[in-house]
């Protein structure tokens, strides 16, 4: 072989490793980019009686997000004492009892729910829902935000629970203790973070979520009141305030972003930190 | 590993009544999914009887003379969602490989960690930095294409900045991060050996990642674009914020359009007959179907490697 000829393929070689490197560069640039972005524009808009206020009429400055805030945890709050529980429980069939046809079927299910698109799942609560009652309402929007958590939840605790030794079992089971007792009272626990942390993450997923709740929460410009009327929530707020033509709203929009971007990234990065040797189980 | 398999005494009532239990939970997740499909179709059948399998091939909208066909529909989630994978499978391979093969270890996990929080920013902040940032932007730089590219069917016609190309973008971010992830981790389990093996017999490192590396993650990676197309599919609220909304079939990716997701997020909640009500519903029928069907494909893609 010639040196010109291996001279040619470590240029290939630089070259293209280079534009690997380029394309790692555009990929994490870009989140960087709109962080920043997303804290210069929140920033200059943002302040103590934003989050404490009550929007304003159409048409006049200021105002703020509270109803917008307590909405958000209202609802995503409901849906993770629904979800959580049912994914979670759901988790510990399959992995202390999931062989089988049913248990495929499930599994194949929840993978399907989860690739289901955040709107689809709305209709569903809509026609679940909001049709028989005739109102939109933060329950319905909440149990869209349920069926979103619940496949996410399920896999996580799933995969968490495959991970205690088996040995822990056979130890509790060897001392006389019954199953139900070892798999909720031994497993469940040495599983635990793992499982509370995938389901602080699929909170935090569906907080950010707006298509399922346009037509069920709907929104609304002061308190709710109560779980069976029209709610605000946060990216809905969001969503009504970019798309609309006021100035202020705009800039009240980004302010309401950083909020939203400043909670799912502070879920995350706990996550990340209580949970070392983490894998994302976000998918 | 489960205790299940060792042959042991009968099992206690107790132990019966947790597994019967939990099991309860379990079929509930099989019953919402066959609920979802049921609700949606029964909702949707005035749309059916009426207009029949043609709804999904014309093309009027007509909410007032109730009227409608779901062609442009189709036809915005189609071409948005595949030239957003046309951008985002190079750079999300790309990616892979510079985080497995090159990174050092502590900044592939810098790296990673800011690609998985790409995937956790909400849709609807993504589509505020489109309607702000990226819209403006594109109708800036649309002429120019137009100058120089302009003798395509695709890149002609005045600069709104919204529509497909707007759209095509944000979503190739979007999916992005899945792209990344799943490649990386087959990438990672590719056998030493093999890589070694043509180490050894004088290759560059480029020449392993090509020779060796890409072909056996091959069916993997196809599995994380199918992920991402169900995905992008899917995607509403920062299409819905770009894409210009209006039914429109053409071919100039220059042009607003408009997509399934879109047209129920705009109009579902305003709705006021029940024709234009179960026409959106049978939009979102059509959608669930082909998110199940790609997503179906996806997972049966990973499952037979996870078997490997």
């Amino acid at each position: 072989m010639s040196d010109a000829a291996y001279a040619g393929r470590r240029r290939v070689n630089a070259a293209m490793l280079a534009l690997t490197a380029a394309c790692a560069a555009v990929s994490a640039g870009v989140l960087l980019a709109i962080l920043a972005y997303i804290a210069w524009q929140g920033a200059s808009a943002i302040g103590w009686s934003f989050l404490v206020n009550l929007p304003k009429p159409v048409g006049e400055v200021g105002g703020g997000i509270a109803n917008s805030i307590v909405g958000s945890i209202q609802v995503v709050g409901l849906a993770g004492l629904i979800g959580a529980p049912v994914g979670a429980l759901a988790g510990v069939y399959l992995a202390e009892y999931g062989r089988g046809r049913f248990a495929f079927c499930v599994r194949f299910a929840a993978d399907v729910l989860n690739g289901v698109p955040s709107i689809v799942v709305g209709l569903f609560a809509y026609a679940l829902i909001v049709m028989p009652m005739k109102r939109f309402s933060a329950l319905s929007g909440s149990v869209a935000l349920a069926l979103i958590m619940i496949p996410i939840v399920l896999r996580n605790t799933e995969e968490f629970i495959r991970l205690v030794p088996g040995t822990i079992r056979e130890a509790a089971l060897a001392l006389g203790v019954p199953r139900w007792k070892v798999t909720l009272f031994v497993v469940l626990p040495s599983a635990g973070r793992g499982i509370l942390t995938g389901a602080l993450l699929a909170l935090a997923r569906v907080s950010g979520e707006t298509a399922p709740l346009i037509f069920t929460a709907f929104g609304n410009r002061f308190w709710g009141e109560g779980f069976l009327s029209p709610v605000a929530t946060l990216p809905h707020t969001i969503y009504t305030y970019a798309i609309s033509p006021y100035e202020d709203w705009h800039r009240q929009a980004w302010a309401a972003a950083l909020v939203l971007m400043a909670f799912v990234l502070a879920v995350n990065a706990a996550a990340r930190v209580w949970l070392k040797p983490s894998r994302g189980a976000a998918y | 590993m489960t205790v299940a398999a060792i042959p042991g005494p009968r099992e206690r009532a107790g132990d019966r009544l947790f597994r019967l239990t939990i099991a309860g939970f379990a079929g509930l997740v099989l019953l919402v999914v066959l609920a979802l499909a049921w609700q949606l179709a029964r909702a949707s059948t005035q749309t059916w009887r009426t207009f029949g399998p043609a709804f999904l091939w014309t093309s009027t909208w007509d909410p007032v003379g109730e009227v409608f066909g779901a062609l442009p529909f189709l036809y915005g989630t189609a071409v948005s969602s595949l030239l957003a994978l046309l951008i985002a499978v190079p750079l999300g391979v790309g990616s892979a490989v510079f985080l497995t093969e090159l990174a050092p270890r502590r900044a592939a996990e810098a790296l990673m960690f800011a690609v998985e929080l790409l995937a956790a920013v909400p849709s609807v902040i993504l589509g505020l930095i489109g309607v702000f940032v990226l819209v403006p932007a594109v109708r800036a730089v649309e002429p120019i294409l137009g100058k120089t590219l302009g003798f395509l069917p695709f890149f002609r016609g005045a600069p709104y900045g919204v529509g497909l190309l707007s759209a095509s973008l944000i979503l190739a971010f979007m999916v992005l991060p899945y792209i990344t992830t799943i490649t990386r981790e087959i990438l990672l389990t590719v056998p030493r050996p093999l890589k070694e093996g043509m180490y050894a017999l004088g290759a560059t490192r480029w020449e392993v990642v090509r020779g060796v590396s890409l072909p056996y993650a091959r069916s993997g990676v196809l599995g994380a674009v199918f992920l991402a197309l169900g995905r992008a599919l899917g995607e509403t609220m920062a299409v819905t914020m770009v894409i210009g909304n209006t039914p429109k079939i053409s071919a100039s990716l220059f042009d607003p359009a408009y997509s399934m997701a879109a047209v129920i997020a705009n109009e579902l909640a305003e709705a006021a007959s029940d024709a234009h009500l179960s026409a959106l519903i049978a939009i979102g029928l059509t959608l669930l179907a082909v998110t199940v069907a790609v997503n179906g494909a996806a997972r049966l893609m990973i499952y037979r490697l996870e078997r490997r």
